[in-house]
């Protein structure tokens, strides 16, 4: 499996995922690499779009289950940890909310949070 | 795993998300690419569909080619609902027109017969061709309808349905359902593992004896199985005795439900235990990758799609993605929900490698509702991330429906299962 990780990892593809226990150690900026001109932090946007399957594209919901476009990331980082920690009723948001750290759900928050704000611009 | 990289290594790894920090100027919407770049798709289904929309969302300036033979699709997901009376196909069909219209995805309405990796050409059924450079496919599952001795495609079609593909086969199964005789049984034969939709069968059993306590007081659903054990099958169990007591019975493998042979002619399932007679005879037949897979030379010695589980490119040929039930995902299930999920990381994957970026770490969901009842919903759900030993559940997330669940609760997710479908439904076809 190690062998096999290399090989992802060899032809470009890479994953912090696999790394987790040194995400505490700062990278360093790749000297060789060109200043990237990001838009959406990419870690954001993978997590945050499974969020969609249930909630609608952008979380915007065309039925019973809550819709949250438009809610502010301060708002969503509460809620889903409410719902990690038990301190919200749920039926399946807890058993979701637990599979993510709170750096994580920090991020979907900022991705949700900036969506509807610059869409709303 | 962490202790195996070096820190130069692991320098370059993070890249990608240390280097995402400025969010939004674009509403999520990545700039033009330089050179137009071209992705085809082969299959509408929940995983092609969404990495169709996905990509388009994403990047518009590529261009997104889905390649599927049906104009309408019947989604699996809520068939059963269909075969139990409580929805019509019409419900569960979804055409291409916002794909196509709002997202700008190029739909052909054609099948994918083979696909030259080294040309990165596709060749359809009518003979025209499509380049690529990149390729996704998800085209769900084959049956291997050779392992049941007496089944056949041509038997699946007439006599013993599987409706393990909606459409015209779930259309047979409601009606044969619906002629049956009162006082004949439903047989229900689910595979071993894996296949499609592991709580599926189960579902169906459950929608089936909700019909027909209504409407065929004197007959009773049979499973023959298998399996020893199934999906929820603590929850599915508990839901049986407490809604349809003795309409639902259940054979694992080692009690008689093991299905050797069937014979259409006189509608009869052999079991090593000897033979059952049905009024109406459900084959769920063994399955492996969809065909055009195979034609690829996309699948291993398992009959499954090996992948390189971080934007799911295929381990055998580069450039090709394999999403959904055709691909070989950890510990994901083959469900519309996960192929969903790998879509959408696919595409996110895809127009960063197209952009010159490193895609980001994987992180995929599922969720699989299922009816007991119609009052009655039960769910199971999971959180994935990429670790050493491939894609494994997040531990303390996920899990079961609470089996001391109250009937508020129970009332409560099957009211959100219709809310799931409605929405991811909307998220793939609009």
């Amino acid at each position: 499996m190690v062998k096999t990780i290399t090989s992802w990892l060899s032809v470009g593809l890479l994953s912090a995922a696999v790394l987790t226990g040194c995400t505490t150690e700062k990278p360093e900026p790749q000297a060789a690499a060109e200043p990237v001109q990001e838009e959406v932090d990419p870690r954001g946007e993978i997590l945050a779009l499974s969020c969609a399957s249930c909630h609608g594209t952008d979380g915007k919901s065309t039925g019973i289950l809550p819709g949250f476009y438009g809610k502010s990331a301060s708002y969503l980082k509460t809620v889903l940890m409410e719902y990690k920690n038990d301190e919200r009723y749920s039926t399946v948001m807890g058993r979701h909310a637990k599979g993510y750290t709170d750096e994580e759900i920090d991020l979907i928050a900022e991705y949700f949070g900036s969506l509807s704000k610059n869409n709303s611009k | 795993m962490s202790q195996k990289f070096t820190r130069r290594e692991f320098n370059k790894l993070v890249v990608a998300g240390a280097a995402g920090s400025t969010l939004g100027i674009f509403g999520g919407v990545r700039p033009a690419l330089a050179s137009e770049k071209h992705v085809v798709v082969i299959g509408g289904g929940f995983g092609g569909a969404s990495a169709a929309k996905y990509i388009k969302k994403l990047s518009p300036s590529i261009a997104v080619t889905l390649v599927e033979p049906a104009t309408t699709f019947y989604t699996c997901p809520f068939s059963n609902w269909v075969l139990g009376g409580l929805k019509e196909m019409k419900d569960i069909g979804h055409t291409y027109d916002t794909l196509k219209n709002t997202w700008g995805v190029e739909i052909v309405h054609d099948e994918a017969v083979d696909v030259d990796a080294a040309a990165k050409t596709v060749k359809l059924k009518t003979g025209n061709e499509l380049t690529y450079d990149r390729l996704i496919v998800s085209p769900g599952i084959d049956f291997k309808f050779d392992t049941i001795e007496g089944y056949s495609e041509e038997v699946a079609n007439t006599a013993m349905p599987h409706a393990y593909k909606a459409g015209p086969q779930t259309e047979l199964l409601a009606k044969q359902l619906q002629d049956m005789k009162d006082g004949d049984n439903v047989i229900i034969c689910p595979p071993g593992n894996p296949f499609r939709c592991p709580p599926g069968p189960y579902e169906r059993t459950s929608l089936i004896a909700n019909y027909l306590k209504k409407n065929k007081p004197n007959s009773k659903v049979i499973v023959l199985d298998s399996k020893e054990k199934f999906s929820k099958q603590g929850l599915f169990t508990k839901g049986w005795e407490r809604l349809y007591g003795d309409i639902i019975e259940w054979r694992p493998a080692s009690k008689g439900g093991k299905v050797v042979s069937v014979d259409a002619a006189t509608m009869t399932v052999n079991t090593d235990a000897g033979p059952v007679k049905g009024g109406v005879i459900n084959v769920i037949p063994p399955q492996q990758a969809g065909k055009i897979a195979f034609a690829a030379g996309l699948t291993n010695e398992t009959g499954w799609c090996p992948i390189n589980p971080i934007t799911f490119e295929s381990t055998i040929h580069p450039g090709i993605h394999v999403i959904g039930d055709s691909c070989i995902a950890g510990a994901m299930p083959k469900s519309g929900f996960a192929a969903s999920s790998q879509g959408k990381v696919t595409a996110a994957g895809i127009v960063r490698l197209m952009h010159g970026d490193v895609p980001a770490p994987p992180s995929l969901v599922n969720t699989c509702y299922s009816l007991v009842g119609p009052g009655y919903g039960i769910s199971v759900a999971a959180v994935y991330k990429l670790t050493s030993d491939g894609i494994v559940k997040i531990k303390g997330a996920g899990g079961l429906t609470p089996m001391d669940a109250d009937d508020d609760q129970l009332s409560e997710e099957a009211t959100y299962a219709r809310g799931w479908y409605n929405n991811i439904a909307q998220d793939i076809w609009g």
